[in-house]
């Protein structure tokens, strides 16, 4: 009967889809959006294959998403930007070594507007205060991703505790880094956010950053292989093969040749040999 | 409103344009959807079918389950099919999470019971009319659900089409066990959502038209094959 | 029918015990049956028995319970009190050597010869015989057409046809012809007629007066839940006993 043999053909591809991965040389990288959404991947993986002949598969999701992925033994690389949560990663064992890849900095969009008057500031914690003064509208990912995470240092380190305000002028969107710009630039609210991804992000209707070059809005994005002793089926070469090519003098000069209308997104910082 | 008639032109200019990428993503969506519709209707109509023909105690119950199931949202379907596909997971060891199969898996039980609650209602309305007769010729269980999955073929393609309209449109659970991976994982619903998340509103709509355009297609295909083997039915 | 309480129908069992095979079906003893619904009863006390061969016809008002009877024949139906014995076999162990032709006939949503396929098969029915089947009712022409597009007098002859493939010991009909023209009328008779004479036994409910003097070998008049009559044809018609029969015969109401 048809309907059997199109089972049939559907049980093939189910079988076909498992074993096409194994057979040829491919690793999955558990990795931050930022990276993925500005177009950093699409730029930079051809060059890569092209070279050694393994393919990079790439799931992007929020950092601490990626991080447990990994720790599920689902991704061979991570790369990722929270250091003190990677270097517990590494502690726990399930990296092998962190090394920093490169960097770029955090700014904080606003729109045109700007009813908390911030715009122009380089002193993170004060425009942060400001901000909570004002009650203006302040969208936060609310995911416990990288960006995330640096958000709530900088609330701490400015001394405020804007959960207080959940649901008031804080607001908590639990989405990635696009769906928290889509969401704050619809309601007027502003937001931290990567310079990568704001630079790529194309729904930027009145917005702009106002606030920038502050040191503490450093970004440091690390790269992890993940450590085939607590995951029997990572393929730790090929990891290791594309880690050691981002970190390597041309992978570097690869990640600092990506630009955007002239914008250079990532900035190379691996540790010189 | 303006980005929608960008998005009108966007579309029918990505469609023109002819480009690979596009209809890499096209034809896996539809893969995918297709297979999981396929499997979750060799499951489903079974069960739908055994249901429909039996009286049992608790049968009520199941009824409310499975009815309730049909609303199952995709991303717990997702998280389920993750924890188990997961290398960590008990099915880790078949290497499946972020592949097609995977995704392909999750969609199978997202819609298995839409298809099962479904048909079980469409059989049963079926079976008042022959269980009588049924009864008098003496057939056994699997024999009157053989006869009313096949008297009730047509009406059961709907209940396929309401299966592949739920996979086909469903984001939730592809994104999380598929891992929207570019050129092996990434289907219409995820390349819409990444689109979004980059801002890139105009695109993201304009994949959106085109999936609706591709299952207006499908329904559209069953459809007339539907009434064109009907009229010769005569049913 | 839908709206009796039909509780607990068990599913009909197929007879397994070859000695029970081979047993013949008739006679047929039936006691005290009854059944009740919502304080009514339906049937109340039925007294029968019936002899190998030929063909009995069940008439009686409306109401008077004659569906009911024969699906309690069949085995269809569970008497809610009273004993159905075809020989020593319960009915719904006699169901499979049996078969019933309903007043409106329920066919397939396939072809005219697939709806014959289908039971062959079911039944274990050598399939070749679908042809001669289809010949014998008339409708070897129409074999490829779907089912439902047949008349009224071609559908229930297909339904007759498909009753004569599982080769009954007995065949019930219940108000075949009721809504048939006079020509396909004659038709069913000569068929149903056939296969009595062949050695089926036949169990035949009937309104048409004329219908039931042209096949009756005897004839059983219900009335209000009870046999009210039963008597042979030869007599039953010229000279019926009870008041309800004549009442009903001179088509005068009866209540």
């Amino acid at each position: 009967m048809t309907i059997a043999r199109l089972i049939a053909s559907t049980a093939l591809t189910l079988g076909l889809a498992g074993g096409a991965l194994a057979q040829e040389q491919s690793i999955i990288v558990q990795s931050t959006t930022s990276t993925a959404n500005s177009g950093l991947y699409d730029y930079l993986l051809p060059i890569y294959t092209a070279e050694s002949g393994i393919t990079v598969n790439v799931v992007a999701v929020g950092t601490g998403q990626a991080i447990k992925n990994a720790e599920n033994c689902d991704g061979d690389l991570l790369l990722v930007h929270a250091k003190p949560s990677e270097e517990k990663f590494v502690e726990a064992g399930f990296g092998t070594t962190r090394t920093d890849l490169m960097y770029n900095d955090f700014v904080i969009v606003g729109p045109e507007a700007d009813p908390a008057g911030v715009k122009g500031m380089d002193d993170v914690e004060a425009a942060l205060t400001k901000i909570s003064e004002a009650g203006a509208l302040f969208a936060s990912r609310g995911d416990d991703s990288g960006t995330h995470k640096k958000e709530v240092a900088l609330w701490k380190a400015a001394g405020i505790d804007p959960s207080a305000a959940s649901g008031e002028w804080y607001r908590e969107t639990g989405s990635g880094m696009g769906a928290t710009l889509n969401a704050g630039i619809g309601m007027g609210a502003y937001v931290l956010t990567d310079r990568a991804t704001w630079i790529s992000f194309k729904n930027k209707q009145d917005y702009a950053v106002e606030v920038e070059g502050d040191e503490d809005l450093f970004n440091q994005y690390g790269v992890i292989p993940v450590n085939p002793e607590k995951c029997p089926s990572v393929k730790i070469d090929a990891a290791q093969d594309f880690a050691d090519w981002l970190l390597s003098d041309e992978g570097q000069q690869v990640i600092a040749e990506y630009k955007i209308e002239g914008q250079q997104l990532f900035f190379p910082n691996a540790p010189k040999n | 409103m303006q980005s929608i008639g960008e998005a009108f032109h966007l579309a029918l200019s990505l469609v023109l344009s002819g480009e690979a990428d596009l209809y890499e993503i096209v034809g896996l969506s539809l893969q995918v959807s297709l297979s999981a519709t396929l499997l979750a209707c060799a499951l489903g109509l079974p069960i739908g079918a055994l249901i429909a023909v039996s009286r049992f105690r608790g049968r009520g119950l199941v009824l409310i389950v499975m009815n309730a199931l049909m609303g199952l949202p995709p991303v717990v379907v997702g998280l389920l099919v993750y924890l188990y596909l997961s290398r960590s997971g008990p099915l880790g060891f078949l290497g499946l999470l972020y592949t097609p199969g995977a995704m392909i898996f999750a969609q199978t039980i997202l819609i298995v019971p839409i298809v099962a609650a479904l048909s079980r209602q469409v059989l049963e309305d079926l079976h008042a009319e022959y269980a009588e007769q049924f009864r008098s010729l003496c057939l056994t269980r699997w024999q009157s659900i053989g006869a009313l999955l096949w008297d009730g073929r047509y009406a059961l393609l709907t209940v396929g089409l309401a299966g592949f309209g739920r996979a086909v449109a469903e984001v939730g659970a592809v994104i999380i066990v598929g891992g929207n991976i570019d050129h092996l994982t990434r289907v219409m619903t995820t390349a819409i959502a990444l689109e979004t998340s980059k801002g890139d509103l105009p695109l993201a709509l304009a994949l959106g038209i085109i999936l609706l355009v591709l299952a207006l297609g499908v329904n559209a295909g069953v459809q007339s094959l539907r009434m064109t083997a009907a009229r010769q039915a005569h049913v | 029918m839908s709206d009796l309480p039909i509780t607990a129908v068990p599913p009909v069992a197929r007879p397994r015990d070859e000695a029970v095979m081979k047993r013949p079906l008739l006679p047929l003893r039936v006691s005290g049956l009854r059944l009740a619904s919502g304080g009514a009863a339906l049937l109340d006390g039925v007294e029968l028995s019936l002899a190998p061969g030929g063909c009995t016809v069940i008439m009686g008002p409306n109401g008077a319970g004659k569906s009911l009877l024969l699906k309690m024949l069949h085995g269809l139906l569970v008497p809610g009190g009273g004993e159905v014995s075809w020989n020593g076999t319960p009915a719904a162990q006699a169901t499979a050597r049996q078969a019933l032709v309903f007043q409106k006939p329920v066919l397939l949503r396939r072809s005219v010869a697939a709806n014959l396929d289908f039971v062959l098969k079911a039944r274990g029915r050598d399939r070749a015989r679908r042809d001669a089947l289809l010949r014998e009712v008339g409708l070897l022409h129409k074999a490829r057409q779907p089912a439902r597009l047949l008349s009224g007098g071609e559908a229930q002859r297909l339904a007759l046809a498909r009753a004569l493939a599982t080769d009954p010991e007995v065949m019930f009909l219940d108000e075949p012809t009721a809504s048939l023209d006079p020509a396909s009328v004659l038709v069913i008779e000569r068929i149903v007629a056939a296969a009595r004479d062949r050695g089926t036994r036949i169990i035949f409910v009937t309104h048409d007066v004329g219908q039931a003097r042209r096949m009756a070998d005897e004839v059983i008049f219900l009335h209000r839940g009870r046999v009210a009559e039963h008597s042979r044809a030869d007599v039953f018609f010229p000279e019926p006993r009870s008041p309800a029969a004549r009442d009903y015969l001179a088509g005068r109401i009866v209540l």
